[in-house]
């Protein structure tokens, strides 16, 4: 029998498979931030142990800084000494740190794909569950714990059961409006917050393949937010353009030697899966989610679930917790209702794509004047490519600030939070209850949706006015 | 890590679905550097009015006083979302020792494990039962057995571990030490894999 991408890769990973219990699996890369790092640092000191191979380890510190005036002090306390936690591990323990004021500083899902160290065939992973951004590269990528983080220090190794294997296949051309962060919140309403738990997932269809790869990133960033460990994505030329002459690419001879073992990344065509999906490309609209999980989300014409639809009585129970702490009556259209906020960035859409897709609808308009904006690139580098192509100039004409980087209002470790009971269209993964700061109401969308927003100051279908 | 082989003990029923590591322990108390204290801050958004501790939510389940033990019983897709092991720590360190669901999130569940939490996953029915009994009743769950037992009907399940797991679970032995044993192996299978 054939074998998939996830099988090729992960089989050649395999150190060793304990009986009865998981493999252990040998890890390429591992990415660290400031907050998921330092009792795992502790571990290993109090172990008396060292770093195995801090050379295959790249930090950045992302979730936890400012997006304005980064060249000054921190002034959160707790920040700052998290910040400055991680600067003083990995002096001590010899990792790379692409901390704050460094040309390639940014959150960490942005800056491995851009700097060229997520390369197809890899085993990556980090402390937070969006690692699975890397699989768009053909690469096992997946977010782990503390202690986890603690056993990649200790033996660069991690103790995992081989998942399940899911691929689902989009193929067909999409609408005028829709793009990928569409595709994934599509999947992610049809399959629930917990439809591919257990499951590693393998984008393919023709609609995958016509999709650029900071495209492919969003779709693989969010496999976690439908219960998936990753996401990936076969290589393809698509993938070999985008890598090459990035600073931590092979170059020359090495270059061609991967990309050989690179093109032996792919599903075979008898290999088997444990569950198939098959959506049409022309069936998806652009989505927007009206819930506190990623699972509840529609078209953006669409009406919310009436309470009657609910047959278990938990789950009703579930869906008016949900539209009581949203402000929303079950069978409402959010169509034209007001939004106070509009947050672009995060790991899942904060890339140079999303700004030019952002540019191209507020170029030579104005925003909203009751909208309050974030906007926030993913990295030094994406800022720096804004300001390159003049895109800068766009939105400050839009009367739009552009900020620093990092990860912002997602997770509103940072001052930047969306006050209570305001409504935020938010181009990030998760409309948890308070994620975006206590009380905060997240409508996650696309890049476009939100730019739609931002000039109109309510929920918009982006076609009213791409026509 | 701490060991864990049988407990009796009365739980707490959480009748809520898609519990995400964010309602655990909210973002905001992830600036700590140390794995300390994290239990005041367990479910702390759900537990107090607008962030103050002298204003317990009445409704919510942990501020019910006829409501305690070392168990929490929570409905399915628990521990979804963000990868932060403070959510296993903040319920370890707020005194509970075992998990049940009908179903967890991955990320959660190996959390759980690497802390001496055992995730319990039972089925929809059982967990049924289990909210269908009263606050004073209790619960076993016996890990070398790999059941689980409503105490006051006797209704029991067994529950799914993988034998290394549970070997760990038993002794208080965590895969750190397991791995940092492995070192010339992996130093073999580099030699092997150097491109």
């Amino acid at each position: 029998m054939g074998k998939t991408i996830f099988d090729k890769i992960w089989d050649k990973h395999v150190v060793k498979i304990i009986q009865d219990g998981p493999s252990v699996v040998y890890i390429d890369k591992h990415l660290i931030h400031e907050v998921t790092s330092p009792q795992a640092f502790t571990g290993i000191e109090k172990r008396g142990a060292k770093l195995f191979r801090p050379k295959q380890i790249v930090a950045t510190a992302d979730h936890n800084v400012p997006t304005l005036h980064q060249e000054l002090p921190i002034k959160d306390a707790l920040s700052k000494f998290q910040v400055d936690t991680l600067i003083d591990n990995c002096k001590k323990h010899g990792v790379e740190l692409y901390g704050l004021g460094h040309k390639y500083q940014g959150i960490v899902h942005v800056i491995g794909p851009e700097l060229g160290i997520t390369q197809p065939g890899m085993t990556i992973v980090c402390g937070d569950s969006h690692t699975s951004t890397h699989g768009a590269f053909g690469a096992i990528a997946f977010g782990i714990g503390t202690s986890e983080v603690q056993m990649v220090f200790a033996s660069q190794c991690i103790m995992q059961s081989k998942p399940k294997l899911m691929r689902i296949n989009i193929d067909g051309h999409l609408k005028k409006g829709v793009v990928s962060k569409d595709i994934i919140l599509y999947i992610i309403a049809q399959i629930s917050a917990s439809g591919a738990t257990g499951y590693f997932v393998e984008y393919a269809g023709s609609a995958i393949r016509a999709l650029s790869m900071e495209a492919r990133m969003t779709i693989c960033n969010m496999s976690i937010e439908m219960g998936a460990r990753g996401g990936m994505i076969a290589p393809d030329q698509t993938t070999y353009d985008y890598m090459q002459g990035r600073l931590f690419a092979p170059t020359g001879e090495a270059w061609d030697k991967k990309l050989a073992a690179w093109k032996e990344l792919y599903t075979d065509a008898d290999a088997k899966f444990d569950m198939e999906i098959n959506i049409k490309a022309e069936d998806i609209d652009p989505m927007i989610t009206y819930g506190t999980n990623p699972g509840m989300g529609l078209s953006v014409q669409g009406k919310l679930p009436t309470t009657e639809s609910f047959s278990d009585a938990t789950e009703k129970q579930n869906y008016e917790k949900a539209l009581q702490y949203m402000g929303l009556t079950a069978g409402q259209s959010l169509l034209g209702m007001p939004v106070q906020n509009v947050f672009i960035g995060s790991c899942t859409n904060s890339r140079i794509e999303d700004f030019r897709l952002v540019a191209s609808i507020i170029k030579g308009k104005q925003k909203h004047p009751s909208i309050k904006t974030l906007i926030v690139p993913g990295s030094q580098e994406v800022a720096k490519q804004i300001k390159a192509e003049g895109l800068d100039k766009i939105f400050e004409a839009a009367g739009v600030e552009i900020r620093q980087a990092g990860c912002s209002a997602c997770l509103g470790m940072n001052e930047d939070k969306i006050p209570a009971g305001e409504y935020c269209i938010s181009t990030s993964n998760r409309n948890f209850e308070g994620r975006q700061g206590a009380g905060a109401r997240t409508l996650l969308a696309s890049p476009l949706t939100a730019a739609a927003a931002l000039l109109t100051g309510k929920i918009t279908d982006i076609r009213e006015i791409l026509n | 890590m701490q060991s864990l082989q049988k407990i009796t003990s009365r739980f707490i029923p959480l009748r809520i679905e898609n519990v995400d590591t964010d309602q655990i322990i909210p973002a905001r108390f992830l600036k700590a550097t140390t794995k300390d204290g994290f239990g005041k801050n367990l479910f702390r958004d759900w537990r107090y009015e607008n962030d103050d501790e002298t204003k317990p939510k009445a409704d919510f389940v942990l501020n019910q006083k006829q409501y305690t033990g070392e168990i929490l019983v929570a409905a399915k897709n628990f521990g979804c979302g963000s990868s932060r092991e403070h959510a296993a720590w903040s319920i370890q360190d707020y005194g509970f020792k075992v998990v049940v669901s009908s179903f967890f999130a991955d990320i959660f569940k190996n959390n759980a494990l690497n802390n001496g939490v055992l995730p319990v996953t039972v089925t929809d029915a059982f967990l049924q039962q289990i909210f269908a009994v009263g606050a004073t009743d209790t619960l076993t769950v016996d890990l070398e057995n790999q059941t689980i037992t409503i105490d006051a009907t006797g209704a029991s399940e067994k529950f799914d571990i993988n034998a290394y797991k549970k070997t760990c679970m038993l002794n208080g032995y965590d895969d750190i030490d397991y791995l940092l044993n492995m070192k010339e192996e992996i130093e073999a299978y580099e030699k092997a894999n150097q491109e």
